[in-house]
């Protein structure tokens, strides 16, 4: 079953294992209190893995591997790619702040976000059920460890017990659904499992059974209500590098899983999970935004906001089979990849700057605290404004081309139902505005309540006034990422 | 680069400087500089008048260069007669208003005047652009600059304003932007505005269209009844904010009708006329009738805009030459005449920090070459002939009386209201004996003023009396439109 090509497909995982380990061990040797060895390797670890990831994916790399167990495609590596460089942004925003909530007295920190990030390739590159289940427990062992990183602190361990106890129930949902389509199939490979079910002979009612906690157990994990419930204290409570380790690059990995279990294994169902992907998606929408607006906890009312746009990739998701029909699958899929890729860039950008605003003994986590931002440092103000204004979806930033794709995929089928979602969607973003402006009213139309100066070191302010001005840019000319996702979602649903 | 693509990113690259340009130390430079940029900003749209070819409906100094691929979204501009003088207009008015700006805002200077310009070279786009999403784009990107104009440097109540402002005209816009997509579906793949035009479209498809374009644009005017958003921002947005607000952007949404509205769903358009003439007519009677009982100057310009705008959209549906045409030259004149309303209560704003009509009176006996202006301003907005008020008003009641007696009629009395609460006003502000130690110690208007305030007049003075270049750039593509309009596109 192994040949020749096999270890092609997984060179990048094999080299970021190898470095994890690398880096744990010199990490022994590491005194100094900043840890700036083990950084400086990480970040470089992160930014090799990504640049392999980069070029698999230019060069069209569509292969699998170890008897189809794996996959390399374009959408699997430019995912692992993005991933990888949204790792290696949240370090780099968070190194300060975590040394100065003694984080890194061990640098359990970078070693458990490679790991993480590990886990993320693997269930990225997963064709294979109980691959794609490792990769995904890989990921969440890793991140309840980093939850609960800050042990003396009642608040992250509480949410570190929150998250592992409701993360492990939802694995258990997961496991238990892909039992359940082994044992309807017979088969853990994915596509096997779709070619079972095309064939018609396998018993209906089992792979519903199964695909309902296979759903549950993916929209536990992306974050959608009802399966919401531990966002908002996790977001809350975790070191806020954390949470943005949580919130950032997993989307990415949580995308993939959904399209490879769904859409590549159970397409011919898709009748009945895009009913309850809708469903998922109407709930995200009405709660995520409604209980966003009475926050006034920063973290907290991102961690609904998640759950919002989280809805609308659920939209375009649901959108991809019109009557049996996939002609336009590829686009409302690709649409989906675009909206999560473009969201995480945004929330590095918004969290990078609450990174930005702590301080030691000052967590810079309230809404308040964002006054005057605008006088205090114009540039970060209007970072943090992009990153707003992308997530509410007013062009000329990205977010709103995210939105745009979305409800195209949605009204293209021309159902009114589909349409009436559409406007229901656009409302909801309506209400979402509101809790967006807010911030913005707050850095520009309020006077500073903190006067402390911003402090950041050359590489925090680099890479967040990028990440602004990427925000911004991609706004302006957004073809070449939306055509990147179209092309990755379309070459692997015609491979 | 295009002309076209000159007039927008002029203004845009010289507030990006702008605000690049860091803190207030030095607001010396960065008031030149942005009076800089939009005196060039004004120049490079002088060209578009001189080389306008005049007798022909099509689109001129077009550009076209793919944009999104994805959506086939095209980097698409072009002006005809309809949108012509609102390129013009928009730059001018934005000089006007640097203008106004330039000792009164001491904070954050280089973030006003970016504002200013940025805003002025997105409305420019919308006035440009040819393609649906290339619209869309623009016409939204205005909410960002309009919101932080108003929420920094507004009044006491200015968050309010600024958030209903902002919520207000997205909630329309974001109905629109499901008309767009529908559209481009309906057309196979296309956003581009003129293979709209040609798209047939079933009755309900356009009914359907036609309100979601009406539910954006009608905010935008502002028509009644969602006009009360207007009062609560004009009060509370900076003097130059308001003068923008109430001189272009008010525009972007009669614009839309010409553009959007009326040529995809002309159909929809003539079997919805009679409602829209009659929300037209509620508007300039009722709202006319509203503004004569304000006590702030500031809401009784921002009603009188709303009965303004009820002229125009009247001209509009009534589906003639003469009213569509009417209603365009209303239009301009009303951008003229509101934005110089506006710096006027501005003028008096600054020195007495007050807009209740009550804190004035007599002000003619300490700022006489100030009142000499208001009093040419306050005529224009009563539309007396020979100020650029009257022109469009006229046509406007004309081309009502062609198509009904009794619409002309409704229409011409409110000339009445519109005289009467402007020279009200007019009377209890500037005439009489001085009312208090505040008017007393006025000192009358300073050369900045003067110069700005004379540049309006001057722009009011020439269209009232000789109306002509702004007609006949109009008349080939009003007719091309009506043309358009009458014919069905039901499939």
């Amino acid at each position: 079953m192994i040949d020749n090509y096999s270890w092609i497909t997984v060179y990048p995982e094999i080299v970021l294992l190898t470095l994890a380990c690398v880096i744990a061990l010199v990490d022994l040797g590491v005194t100094s209190p900043g840890r700036k060895k083990t950084y400086v390797m990480t970040v470089l670890a992160l930014a090799v893995v990504a640049a392999m990831q980069a070029g698999y994916a230019v060069s069209g790399l569509n292969q699998y591997g170890f008897g189809k167990m794996v996959v390399s495609d374009q959408m699997g590596n430019w995912l692992k790619c993005f991933a990888a460089i949204a790792v290696l942004v949240t370090l780099v925003y968070g190194r300060a702040y975590a040394a100065q909530r003694d984080m890194l007295r061990g640098g359990e920190l970078f070693t458990l976000s490679l790991f993480g990030l590990l886990g993320m390739f693997i269930m990225v590159g997963g064709n294979n059920l109980l691959v794609i289940y490792m990769g995904l427990e890989l990921l969440t062992l890793s991140s309840y460890a980093l939850v609960a990183l800050r042990r003396d602190n009642a608040v992250a361990t509480e949410a570190a017990m929150k998250y592992f106890v409701l993360g492990a129930m939802a694995s258990g949902f997961l496991l238990y659904g892909l039992s359940m389509l082994y044992g309807a199939t017979g088969t853990l490979d994915v596509n096997r499992v779709a070619q079972a079910i095309a064939s018609g002979e396998v018993k209906h009612q089992v792979l519903v059974f199964g695909l309902v906690f296979v759903v549950s157990g993916l929209a536990f994990k992306l974050g959608v209500v009802p399966f919401h419930m531990w966002i908002p204290d996790v977001y809350q409570g975790a070191p806020t590098v954390v949470t943005l380790l949580i919130g950032g690059a997993p989307k990415l990995a949580a995308f993939a899983i959904f399209i490879r279990l769904l859409v590549e294994g159970m397409l011919p169902l898709a009748l009945d999970w895009q009913q309850m992907l809708m469903v998922l998606s109407i709930g995200s929408l009405l709660v995520g935004n409604l209980a966003a607006i009475a926050q006034t906890n920063i973290k907290r009312m991102l961690a609904f906001s998640t759950i919002s746009q989280m809805g609308f990739v659920l939209l375009g998701l649901m959108s991809g089979v019109i009557n049996g029909n996939t002609i336009s699958s590829a686009d409302a899929y690709g649409a989906s990849m675009f909206y999560v890729v473009t969201y995480v860039l945004t929330t590095l950008g918004s969290f990078g700057v609450v990174l930005l605003l702590a301080r030691k003994g000052f967590e810079s986590e309230e809404i308040a605290d964002f006054a005057g931002l605008n006088q205090r440092s114009p540039l970060y103000a209007a970072v943090m404004a992009v990153c707003l204004f992308s997530l509410a979806g007013i062009p000329p930033m990205v977010g709103f081309y995210a939105k745009l794709s979305v409800l195209q995929a949605l009204i293209a089928s021309g159902e009114a139902l589909h349409i009436g979602l559409a406007v229901y969607a656009v409302m909801m973003s309506l209400v979402g505005a509101f809790y967006y402006l807010r911030i913005v009213k707050l850095m520009y139309f309020d006077e500073p309540v903190q006067t402390a100066p911003i402090e950041a070191g050359a590489d925090v302010r680099l890479v967040l006034t990028l990440n602004g001005a990427l925000v911004l840019l991609l706004g302006l000319l957004p073809h070449s990422l939306m055509a990147l996702c179209g092309q990755a979602v379309a070459t692997m649903m015609a491979g | 680069m295009g002309l076209l693509s000159l007039a927008i990113w002029t203004p845009i690259t010289f507030g990006v400087i702008l605000l690049a340009l860091g803190r207030d130390e030095h607001a010396g430079v960065v008031r030149w500089i942005a009076l800089l940029g939009a005196l060039a900003s004004f120049l490079v749209t002088l060209p578009l008048y001189g080389g306008f070819k005049l007798g022909t409906a099509a689109m001129q100094f077009v550009e076209s260069t793919p944009w999104i691929g994805r959506f086939n979204v095209n980097y698409h501009l072009g002006v005809d007669g309809i949108s012509l003088w609102f390129v013009l207009l928009t730059a001018f008015v934005n000089l006007v208003v640097v203008i106004a700006g330039w000792e009164v805002i001491t904070r954050r200077v280089n973030q006003y005047m970016g504002a200013f310009l940025i805003l002025s070279g997105l409305m420019i786009g919308v006035f440009c652009a040819l393609d649906g999403l290339l619209f869309y784009v623009f016409f939204e990107a205005t909410l960002i600059p309009m919101y932080l104009i108003i929420g920094i440097w507004g009044g006491p109540n200015k968050i309010y304003a600024a958030f209903k402002f902002f919520l207000y005209t997205l909630l329309g816009s974001l109905l629109m932007l499901i008309a767009l997509i529908v559209l481009y579906t309906k057309s196979g793949g296309s956003f581009d505005l003129l293979t709209w035009h040609t798209l047939p479209l079933g009755g309900t498809t356009q009914t359907l269209l036609f309100f979601a374009f009406l539910a954006a644009f009608s905010v935008k005017v502002p028509m009644w009844p969602v006009h009360t958003w207007l009062p609560d921002v004009h009060v509370e947005a900076p003097t130059g904010g308001s003068a923008v607000l109430a001189a272009i952007m008010l525009k972007l949404g009669a614009y839309g009708f010409l553009r959007l509205s009326m040529p995809i769903a002309p159909d929809a358009s003539r079997e919805w006329a009679g409602l829209m003439i009659g929300l037209s007519l509620v508007a300039v009677v009722y709202v006319g009738l509203v503004a004569m009982v304000q006590q702030d100057m500031k809401k009784l310009v921002a009603y009188s805009s709303v009965a303004h705008m009820g002229f125009v959209t009247l001209g509009f549906f009534v589906f003639s030459d003469l009213g569509v045409a009417g209603g365009l030259v209303q239009m301009i004149a009303h951008g003229f005449v509101s934005a110089a309303m506006f710096l006027c209560i501005g003028v008096l704003y600054d020195r007495v920090h007050s807009r209740e009509i009550s804190s004035y009176g007599g002000v003619i006996n300490t700022m006489p070459k100030f009142t000499a202006f208001a009093l040419l301003f306050a005529m224009a907005n009563c539309g007396l002939p020979g100020t650029a008020g009257f022109v469009g008003e006229w046509m406007v009641i004309l081309a009502a009386v062609k198509a009904n007696f009794w619409l002309g009629f409704a229409a011409a009395s409110a000339l009445i209201f519109g005289a009467a609460y402007t020279l009200w006003m007019f009377k209890r502000v500037y005439l009489g004996a001085p009312a208090n130690d505040d008017v007393k110690g006025l000192s009358d208007i300073n050369n900045r003023e003067f110069l700005m305030l004379a540049l309006l007049a001057a722009a009011v003075l020439w269209m009232g009396v000789y109306p002509k270049p702004f007609t006949d750039v109009m008349d080939s593509s009003v007719a091309e439109l009506l043309r358009h309009v009458a014919q069905s596109k039901l499939n």
